[in-house]
């Protein structure tokens, strides 16, 4: 007998529309739910699903058409997805749920669907102007148009761009290419309009005249005239003048393309109407993605929010029923190879706003930076656009720039010491550059990554190559390469970034959600807020479990196993797995007692490099894990905490006991602080500074919290780091006693304890929530200030030093001992 | 016929944890416990840069390297795309809570696989 059992009928999904957005989401769905479809695509275009963006290049013959195609032929039989290319659909039956197509012979095809989806792109917009019709007029939004331009460059001599937009420009810049004389017929006053201000788009116009392109600006159009042959041979304007064109593109704009749907009767308006599930609000059968769906408004025409709508849909459809889509934010950059442009936010400016310009129309370069209030609102850039996706960064987060104004135009590079050494294009780059100095990635490595893999956006450039993961400082670079290799445009992110893959929540909703729910283990934090996977994963295991024991301090149970291994074998990994012991050295002042024992140590248990840190202490380097916890014994020595996210080092310079310029005590103020603050976790690593005089010899102006000491009294200064991209400590405030400097700077840290996010520097903490926070619950509200000195001193209380007290660190000892088999 | 050898029991290994399992000849054996008590072993290295994966994260059926974070399936070896390569599996048996590891295995494989050099061994001479 056939015990087998018959699986469910699958559900039919009907996608209308074989595009970018369109075959993402089917790419997501296939990723959730390989089985759970029977699936149908109608494409109106007799292709597989190709790179839009890249027609420009296409058109300049820059790229090869079947370079561009992003899912070929055999990706739709191997996913077992039923392709029907080159047929438009004509009517959808909602009550039948049956889709009709038909080809250009008059072919017909139905197919039923249980769920549809409509991503039917945009159409191009035209002119109703007498002789719209006539052969040699045409939009630019396909192959079809893109090939009847390539022909008619090869034929004829002059062409006629209507629409000085982005897309206007492309063809142009790609007509001209191809030999044809062009000129571009645009209303407004300067080109692109919509994304340049004046100075910028004035510079645009020249640069694009010295290659030989014309203009006919503030003009109006009022019919496309015949030739002999019947094809189009003029344009004529509304003053009577003519120019002579045998070809006509018209790039005045897209419209999403709403026809279907609204015969099928769905609400529309600028696009078929969503929910943030990508829902029709009419059908809910009925799904739409991409430039024809109108969300909240907007119908978005660049590829990263089209990608997190596919996202956003492709979880529904595979039933997860969780992530919702928010809107995004839109950039712009111009694929004119050698014009370097970018745009985003409010850059016109005007009343109410203040503008940082700087202009060199002769040098090619125009920087405007918009700022409303102590916020960048809007920034323009022609001519150097490397830092543009660091103002496009500041503007989402809406910080405040007040600390960096000054330096602001100057960019990123300038903030700290480090960046990109001084590259700012790369198309300039040899492919072997390094464009990632932290993980030293080459350009080449970059391009052959985004061509081989189909990369388009900076996040999976970050995923596969690691290049601007690290520090970020070439993200600009990034991006550019991203730009010219895949037309990849890099707009949107949310502005909320989730913890990671395992859930929806921003680290701030987790932290607020264990302190108001009381959430007491990383378990209980993920069934509250419905993590995806059962136990999460090395990003937001170790998060989760800093909130916890931050936030309920002998309360919250610590979980060794949600720690990375460093703080879990309290030592820190090398590369052959051997660890690295640092005992603590109260200020960094030593004996001969310790040094002897230390000696003995190195000795007994053959640690072959013994080195001296940065912070004053002493680093045994190549420890066996076996060997740890007699080492540590028989050193005798404190855990010096050089291995976790917790208070580090106290470096010191000598100070007023021996130094004859000094002060200050530094060296005993420095004990105090490490005394009171020892075995304090926080979001990470934290270094403290104590310098007897202002010549400052223990560099206490590139520590977390760094303190100099000058006649009457202590300067504090917070939030600086020495680390990736260097930076300077701010002053924070000038205190009188030892008392003092103990509490305020106890005050600051239990502060950025309680609300830093994970992984989170002093500096980076600092940037988010500004430096009149700080002073406001640190320095203005003197209850609240003792208040928060208390809490870090309850934390503290009574906490075990890793190394001697194993049980109350829950340093479990079995790790110590590989499993003997007889 | 496989020759089963007794490793230790199932509570020996931390949940969401590992042991390591020495080896006369070779990298040591990493036996993982994810939450769901299933018993997994794997060579001690990642394919990546030859670190530890005894010391790592374990979620899931995967565990996340302690070096640079590859994240490496606990059933097949294999690391999590877009990274590419693949550590060495042993087979594992768990019977009445006591887990088992194949002895030929123990002894004969992926024996050839060794860690990374540090230290001043591995220092080139710069001048004589």
């Amino acid at each position: 007998m056939d015990m087998r059992v018959t699986p469910r009928q699958k559900m039919k999904l009907v996608m209308v529309g074989n595009g970018m957005a369109g075959v993402r989401a089917l790419e997501e769905l296939l990723k959730l739910a390989p089985d759970l479809y029977e699936i149908t695509v109608f494409g109106a275009e007799p292709h597989p699903n190709y790179n839009r963006i890249l027609l420009s290049p296409v058109l300049a013959g820059e790229q090869t058409l079947d370079e561009i195609v992003l899912n070929g032929w055999t990706w739709y039989q191997d996913n077992g997805i039923t392709l029907h290319a080159g047929y438009k659909v004509t009517q959808v039956d909602r009550v039948h749920r049956t889709v009709s197509a038909t080809n250009a012979q008059g072919e017909t095809v139905q197919a039923d669907y249980d769920r549809l989806i409509l991503a039917t792109g945009s159409n191009p917009f035209i002119l109703p102007l007498p002789g719209h019709e006539l052969p040699g007029v045409l939009a630019y939004r396909d192959i079809a148009d893109t090939q009847a331009m390539i022909d008619a460059a090869a034929q004829y001599q002059h062409a006629v761009v209507i629409g000085g937009g982005l897309l206007g420009l492309e063809a142009a810049n790609g007509l001209m290419k191809r030999g044809m004389q062009v000129t571009v017929v645009h209303v407004g006053e300067w080109l692109m309009e919509r994304q340049l201000d004046k100075v910028a788009g004035q510079m645009l116009q020249a640069s694009l005249e010295a290659r030989g392109m014309q203009f006919r600006m503030g003009a109006q159009t009022s019919a496309l005239m015949a030739g002999e042959d019947g094809r189009v041979a003029k344009v004529e304007f509304k003053d009577g003048s003519h120019v002579p064109a045998d070809l006509v593109v018209m790039a005045v704009g897209i419209r999403p393309n709403t026809q279907l749907a609204e015969s099928m009767g769905l609400h529309v308006n600028r696009g078929i109407v969503v929910t943030d599930t990508l829902q029709t609000v009419t059908d809910p059968r009925i799904w739409a993605v991409g430039e024809c769906a109108a969300h909240r408004g907007i119908a978005y025409g660049l590829v990263a929010p089209l990608f997190e709508q596919g996202k956003v849909l492709a979880n529904h459809l595979a039933e997860f029923g969780i992530g919702r889509y928010l809107g995004s934010q839109t950039s712009t950059k111009l694929k004119v190879t050698g014009i370097d442009l970018f745009s985003a936010g409010d850059f016109m400016g005007g009343e109410g706003f203040e503008e940082i310009v700087m202009s060199d129309p002769a040098g090619g370069v125009y920087k405007k930076l918009v700022l409303k209030g102590e916020q960048l609102v809007g920034a323009c850039l022609y001519g150097d656009t490397v830092d543009g996706s660091w103002y496009f960064k500041l503007l989402r987060e809406g910080r405040s720039v007040a600390d960096i104004r000054d330096k602001l135009m100057f960019g990123e590079s300038n903030i700290g010491d480090v960046g990109h050494q001084g590259q700012s294009k790369a198309a300039a780059m040899a492919d072997s550059d390094e464009v990632c100095g932290c993980n030293g990635v080459t350009k080449g490595a970059i391009c052959k990554s985004i061509k081989d893999k189909g990369l388009f956006t900076l996040d999976e450039v970050r995923k596969h190559t690691k290049a601007s993961a690290s520090c970020g400082s070439c993200t600009g670079l990034v991006e550019q390469i991203l730009m010219f290799t895949a037309g990849g445009d890099y707009s949107a992110t949310p502005k909320m970034k989730p913890i990671c893959g395992c859930t929806s929540h921003g680290h701030q909703a987790v932290r607020d959600a264990i302190r108001e729910h009381k959430l007491l283990s990383v378990g209980a934090v993920f069934r509250f807020m419905e993590w995806r996977t059962p136990n999460g994963c090395a990003s937001c295991r170790p998060a989760v479990n800093y909130y916890l024991i931050s936030t309920w301090p002998k309360e919250a149970q610590d979980d060794p196993q949600s720690r990375f291994i460093n703080e879990r074998s309290h030592a820190n990994i090398q590369k052959d797995g051997t660890y690295s012991v640092i005992p603590r050295m109260w200020g960094g002042e030593t004996t001969a007692d310790e040094l002897r024992r230390i000696a003995d140590v190195v000795d007994k248990y053959q640690i072959p490099t013994v080195k001296v840190t940065g912070g004053q202490r002493i680093d045994l380097l190549g420890v066996k894990k076996e060997d740890l916890v007699n080492v540590w014994k028989d050193i005798g020595m404190p855990c010096g905490h050089a291995y976790a996210k917790a208070l580090r080092t106290v470096k010191t310079c000598v100070g007023s006991e021996w130094c004859r310029m000094g002060t200050q005590d530094s060296t005993q103020m420095g004990k105090d602080l490490e005394k009171a603050m020892w075995r304090m976790y926080a979001p990470h690593k934290v270094k403290f500074a104590v310098s007897g005089c202002p010549r400052n010899c223990a560099e206490a102006g590139i520590k977390d919290v760094g303190i100099i000491g000058v006649d009457s009294g202590w300067e504090m200064v917070i939030g600086g780091n020495g680390g990736i991209k260097t930076e300077v400590a701010e002053f924070f405030v000038k205190l009188k006693t030892a008392e003092e400097v103990l509490e305020y700077t106890g005050a600051f840290m239990q502060l950025y304890r309680e609300e830093g996010w994970y992984l989170e520097r002093t500096v980076h903490y600092l940037h988010r929530v500004g430096m009149a926070h700080i002073k406001k619950k640190v320095l203005e509200d003197e209850a609240n200030r003792k208040a928060l000195w208390a809490r870090l001193q309850h934390a503290l209380d009574g906490e075990p030093d890793p190394w001697f007290e194993f049980n109350k660190a829950r340093v479990d000892t079995r790790q110590f001992e590989p499993v003997t088999t007889a | 016929m496989t020759t089963w050898k007794t490793i230790c029991r199932v509570e020996d290994i931390p949940v969401l944890g590992a042991r390591r399992v020495a080896r006369e000849q070779g990298l040591d054996v990493a036996v993982f416990r994810n939450d769901a008590d299933e018993v997994f072993a794997l060579l001690d290295r990642c394919p990546h840069k030859g670190g530890p994966l005894s010391q790592g994260i374990v979620f899931g059926q995967q565990v996340a390297c302690p070096l640079h974070n590859w994240t490496i399936g606990l059933c097949d070896g294999m690391a999590h795309a877009p990274d590419e390569g693949c550590t060495p599996r042993f087979a594992v048996k768990v019977e009445a809570g006591v887990v088992h590891l194949d002895a030929d295995e123990l002894a004969g494989h992926a024996t050839d696989l060794a860690r990374p050099i540090a230290g001043p061994v591995s220092r080139k001479t710069v001048c004589a």
